[in-house]
């Protein structure tokens, strides 16, 4: 049986001034995969992430989750559609508790039983011993897992991670590889990652973006094989 | 969770409690002021909602404490309507005005929200100075003895009017605490420390904004409204500036962002001026001086430091 289509764009087209950030990308999301975004610094991936989540207006083209036409939808309206964005750079509120904190994110989907919900979400990234603290004292792993934490307890349908293991150690990788795994089939994951390592054992499928087009789509293997994507990152 | 619910309960309702014995103990010029104090305090909470919690710095507040004036003033005179449908009809003025202030200011964020705020609130004092003849400008609007009874109580008497300007601010304070300690009351925080991470988290900065604005709004006009009942008078110097930078200052002085600070300084404020007037004719410059002292030492206000330096439950 074919996978289900989460979310579908089509032509999405953003220029600033003269530089075509993103210029007409076809893209398809299937329900409960991890599916990573990779190319050159530049390539136009967190303007086309922008654009699916509603940061970044569209200029043209169109974007559909689970059928529903959501081009024009504001940013905090698609959140409530189901579209989760994490932060590149660690966006937590420094100065509230990381109780306070996810549960900003589990009142978000109309949690009936909050303080325990809160907990529960906590529990998930392995922080509710932490509850109490602010968020701003926790050592970086734990603002990012914290981060990480938020979008999973939106529970949306699509969670977008920009570079989301950007300054971790290699043991906090891990525990953050296992927290991804366990998040789909449930959501879909869309992961923007420069580490190479990360993105061939998580995601499923691998969309390749240069100078704001689609290069290759396909699996790891398939990627790895691909001689234009050979060719844009080492130079051909 | 609990023990820090007890506690702030206890602290909350102790302050009424002393507010209330407050008036046994009290001579008659000292309950005066408190009344006084206790019902622009009402006006602070209303400012440190939307400055103190949700991060929305006006300098236009004016308007809507002037709305609740002369929206309860000019019926009340006017047209001869009770004491309770004048404080309504206040009240409504301030939270209408807040709203139509919100629709046009908050498309814009930051420094132009405290431009349009201060515009809007020197149109609306002008306005009020245009229509002298219906508002009596300058000179205002004495509200008769007669029109100042509220549920057959008699505003103007001294033990009545201490009574019901207490009632109001306990109804204020309660109100206040219950918001801030509600998922809403959280939202507007989450506005206050990083509005793109709120937003992309499912809420609307705007219509956040908004209700804290309107919210604010209400408990200005409340204020303004109780304020011309029960001391009978409503004047165009009401809606000046200088109503706008008080609350701001009131609530810098008691700690923004704290439920109890816009009381504490109003009263402190109330009684630095009081004071330093007896002494100088420059009480501004005592006023001025006291703020600089704040501002070096205690950026966050009396309880904003105090809640800093261990009293971590304070709301």
């Amino acid at each position: 049986m074919a996978a289900l289509t989460l979310l579908e764009a089509r032509s999405l087209t953003r220029h600033f001034g003269g530089l075509r950030a993103v210029d007409g990308v076809d893209f398809d999301l299937a329900q409960g995969e991890i599916h990573a975004l990779i190319g050159p610094n530049g390539a136009g991936k967190t303007t086309l992430v922008g654009l699916l989540c509603g940061r970044v207006p569209v200029q043209s083209g169109s974007i559909r989750l689970a059928g529903r036409d959501i081009t024009r939808l504001p940013a905090h309206a698609r959140v409530r559609a189901g579209i989760a964005y994490t932060f590149q750079i660690t966006a937590i509120y420094p100065r509230l508790t990381v109780l306070d904190n996810i549960a900003l994110a589990v009142q978000s989907r109309g949690a009936k039983n909050l303080a325990a919900e809160s907990l529960a979400a906590l529990d998930r990234v392995g922080l509710a011993g932490r509850a109490a603290m602010l968020a701003g004292d926790l050592s970086y792993g734990h603002q990012r897992l914290l981060e990480l934490g938020m979008g999973l307890a939106l529970r949306p349908r699509l969670l977008i991670l920009d570079e989301p293991t950007q300054g971790l150690a290699n043991a906090e990788i891990e525990a953050f590889k296992a927290l991804v795994r366990g998040a789909v089939p449930d959501m879909t994951v869309l992961l923007i990652e420069h580490n190479m390592d990360v993105v061939m054992d998580l995601a499923d499928r691998i969309t390749v973006l240069n100078f704001g087009r689609v290069l290759a789509t396909g699996t790891p293997g398939e990627i790895r094989a691909n001689a234009a994507v050979q060719a844009a990152y080492l130079g051909g | 969770m609990n023990g820090g619910a007890a506690k702030i309960w206890a602290l909350h309702l102790g302050v009424l409690a002393a507010l209330l014995a407050a008036q046994l103990v009290l001579p008659a010029y000292h309950a005066g002021n408190l009344a006084r104090i206790m019902v622009l305090a009402v006006y602070a909470m209303g400012f440190n909602i939307a400055f103190g919690y949700t991060g929305l710095l006006s300098l236009g507040h004016a308007l809507f404490f002037g709305a609740g004036l002369y929206g309860m003033g000019m019926p009340v005179a006017l047209a001869g309507w009770g004491a309770g449908a004048g404080l309504v009809a206040g009240i409504a003025a301030g939270g209408g005005l807040a709203l139509a202030v919100g629709l046009l200011a908050l498309r814009r964020a930051g420094v132009s929200f405290m431009i349009v705020t201060l515009m809007f609130a020197q149109a609306g004092y002008l306005t009020i100075l245009y229509y002298t003849p219906y508002t009596r400008g300058e000179e205002g609007i004495v509200i008769d003895r007669a029109a100042r009874v509220l549920m057959g109580l008699d505003l103007s008497q001294d033990a009545t009017r201490y009574c019901a300007a207490l009632a109001l601010f306990a109804a204020a304070l309660l109100v206040n605490l219950a918001l801030v300690r509600s998922p809403f009351g959280r939202v507007m925080v989450a506005m206050r420390e990083n509005e793109e991470r709120s937003r992309m988290l499912g809420y609307d900065p705007f219509r956040v904004k908004l209700a804290a604005l309107v919210l604010s709004g209400l408990y200005a006009g409340a204020s303004g409204a109780a304020y011309g009942l029960l001391f009978g008078y409503v004047g165009a110097g009401f809606a000046s500036i200088q109503y706008s930078i008080l609350p701001l200052l009131y609530v810098l002085l008691g700690g923004a962002g704290t439920v109890l600070g816009p009381f504490l300084g109003a009263a402190l404020m109330f009684y630095l001026i009081d004071l330093s007037s007896g002494v100088t004719t420059a009480h501004l410059l005592v006023v001025g001086a006291a703020l600089l002292v704040l501002v070096l030492f205690a950026p966050k206000g009396i309880l904003g430091t105090l809640r800093d330096r261990g009293l971590k439950w304070l709301p």
